[in-house]
């Protein structure tokens, strides 16, 4: 047998009061994989990462991470095992200023402040913050405040990162430069799970996709393939 | 970060100079009511930046912190008749109580958000003071009095009110040192985290169970400590003058109408409350013990309107708007918010 994947995902499922969520979702993730994770509104996307940073507890199947179950984990373990995230609606933390924001991710790794500083002034460097350093969170913009979470996430020395949305609402330049970020995560052997919609951002860097519709996986395979799928074609379309 | 030592030092220069005045005060002041009213300030002062350090960094808004100020009180005051034990040790056994007392309360109660958790603090605040006017052991509403054969610095108990000064004023030191200390490190940070996005703490590997009690535990600690301070001062105590809601409201409102989440807003907040309340009594007479419950609520209700990062954040505001302070950079003042 090889190493066990980085994260394998076998039969998920996830209700709320009867609501299906999330059916029998089943997949895995290499290591450094840059994974698009598409549907329409309503297709269980976020559930299912909220159920991967365990913010959810599944209500069926298993979650393994690096051969590990971690089912049903709360988001703290799964942060210090390697899993980070950002939000879809961004929550940065407003009373901090943009620096203070990623040194609370870096604390994961190291408690102390003086080198908890240094790595989230080079994670900053990384994500093109270092002049904002000093700004209050708040009076960022909502472009830099996604920027901002991913340098949060990543500071606290992510094996996978889950992306939520990260190029939504962003011009074209920046849509590029958010292209070219997933790019250079994946350099630094970090696997991301890349929520979009934004399909010019994410279908020229993706190395696979799944795709999620009525809370089910309905595709999965390369962008080509993906975008020649019948079933992914009558999804966003409609029959 | 190269002018940031720059500010390092002239904040240590102010805060000895600071210190300097506060040890020197009382060489002017030879009149016994004046010195205890300094006294009061600095006693508000103490629990008050205890406080904060759930309330404000850590955004766990409690309304119920007398439960605190009362077991310190009751433990060294039992200890001392019942076993002879020195206030000294007595405070510590205080402490030790009002942090077990903490991590049971906070279990279940932490579990509620915002608003709720206020209400469950007062609750088992009002129960507690229940369940002590109806105890038998400790004395029930009749209250306890220290041992009064037993004087000098062994027994804390003085004669002159000076002495009193200068432990109340070492014990709000050692409170601001403690308020500092967290502050600057990553605990410090992980409450600010908890404070402005829960959720996104989490995600940060932050336990927010861990973290919430490790604030309620040392602020009922600190706050227990000022409990046994009065009881030394006082030498006598009842439900009623450590276990009271009124107690719990004045402890939260120094640290609001100062500055929430601010180092020395509470001081700040404690001095100005305590004279408020001061000249209050002599222009309406000491015994209304109503007065006091309307000038917190219109304090409360003054910085809800006017200014709800408090007193510090008014003045912070005001230099900011000032011509030549604009230069100043705007520093995030959210934190320094109520957000109960």
């Amino acid at each position: 047998m090889n190493a066990p994947h980085l994260l394998a995902v076998d039969g998920l499922g996830k209700s709320f009061d009867g609501l299906v969520a999330n059916r029998d979702i089943s997949f895995v993730i290499h290591a450094a994989e840059i994974v698009g994770l598409i549907g329409p509104n309503g297709a269980g996307k976020t559930t299912l990462f909220n159920c991967l940073a365990g913010f959810h507890t599944p209500t069926s199947g298993r979650i393994a991470f690096e051969g590990r179950d971690i089912t049903g984990t709360t988001p703290e373990a799964a942060a210090a095992l390697g899993i980070a995230r950002t939000f879809q609606i961004v929550r940065v933390f407003q009373s901090m200023t943009a620096l203070e924001n990623v040194m609370v991710g870096a604390m994961l790794r190291n408690k102390r402040v003086p080198e908890a500083r240094r790595k989230a002034e080079a994670e900053l460097a990384f994500v093109g913050l270092t002049h904002r350093a000093d700004s209050p969170a708040s009076d960022l913009t909502v472009s830099e405040q996604k920027r901002l979470e991913v340098a949060r996430a990543l500071a606290t020395g992510p094996k996978l990162i889950l992306l939520d949305e990260v190029m939504a609402g962003l011009n074209p330049t920046e849509v590029r430069e958010a292209s070219q970020l997933v790019h250079r995560i994946h350099r630094r052997g970090i696997a991301s799970i890349i929520v979009e919609h934004v399909m010019e951002g994410i279908m020229p860097i993706a190395h696979r996709m799944l795709v999620l519709d009525y809370g089910a996986k309905i595709a999965d395979g390369t962008p080509a393939e993906i975008a020649e799928n019948p079933a992914v074609i009558a999804a966003y379309l409609g029959e | 970060m190269t002018n940031g030592h720059v500010t390092d030092w002239r904040k240590a220069a102010g805060a000895v100079a600071l210190l300097a005045g506060a040890a020197l005060l009382p060489l002017l002041i030879s009149d016994p009511a004046r010195l205890n009213f300094l006294v009061l300030i600095l006693m508000a002062a103490q629990m008050g930046v205890a406080w904060n350090i759930v309330g404000g960094y850590a955004g766990q808004v409690s309304l119920g912190h007398a439960v605190f100020f009362g077991i310190g009180a009751y433990t060294s005051t039992m200890l001392a008749i019942g076993l002879g034990l020195t206030p000294w040790l007595g405070w510590l056994a205080g402490g030790a109580v009002a942090v077990l007392f903490a991590l049971a309360m906070g279990w279940p109660c932490f579990r509620l958000k915002g608003h709720y958790f206020a209400m469950a603090t007062i609750a088992v605040a009002e129960i507690v003071q229940i369940l002590v006017t109806n105890s038998e052991f400790l004395e029930g509403a009749v209250g306890l009095y220290l041992p009064m054969d037993r004087s000098g610095p062994a027994a804390m108990v003085f004669l002159s009110k000076l002495p009193y000064y200068y432990i109340i004023l070492g014990l709000l030191v050692v409170t601001v040192l403690v308020a500092w200390a967290i502050e600057r490190s990553h605990i410090g940070y992980y409450f600010r985290a908890i404070k402005d996005e829960p959720e996104a703490a989490r995600a940060l590997g932050v336990s927010l169970t861990r973290y919430k009690l490790i604030a309620l535990s040392v602020s009922a600690f600190l706050t227990a400590m000022g409990g046994s301070f009065y009881a030394q001062k006082e030498m006598f105590i009842d439900p009623g003058s450590v276990l009271a809601t009124s107690i719990s409201i004045k402890i939260a409102l120094v640290a609001i109408l100062g500055g929430v989440g601010t180092l020395l807003g509470p001081v700040l907040g404690a001095a100005i409350l305590i004279t408020i309340e001061e000249y209050s009594r002599t222009l309406f007479g000491s015994t209304g013990s109503g007065t006091d419950m309307i000038i917190y609520a219109a304090m409360i209700i003054l910085v809800a309107v006017f200014s709800p990062s408090g007193v510090l954040g008014l003045l912070s505001d005001l230099r900011r708007h000032l011509p030549g302070g604009g230069a100043k950079p705007k520093k995030a003042s959210k934190s320094a918010e109520i957000r109960p």
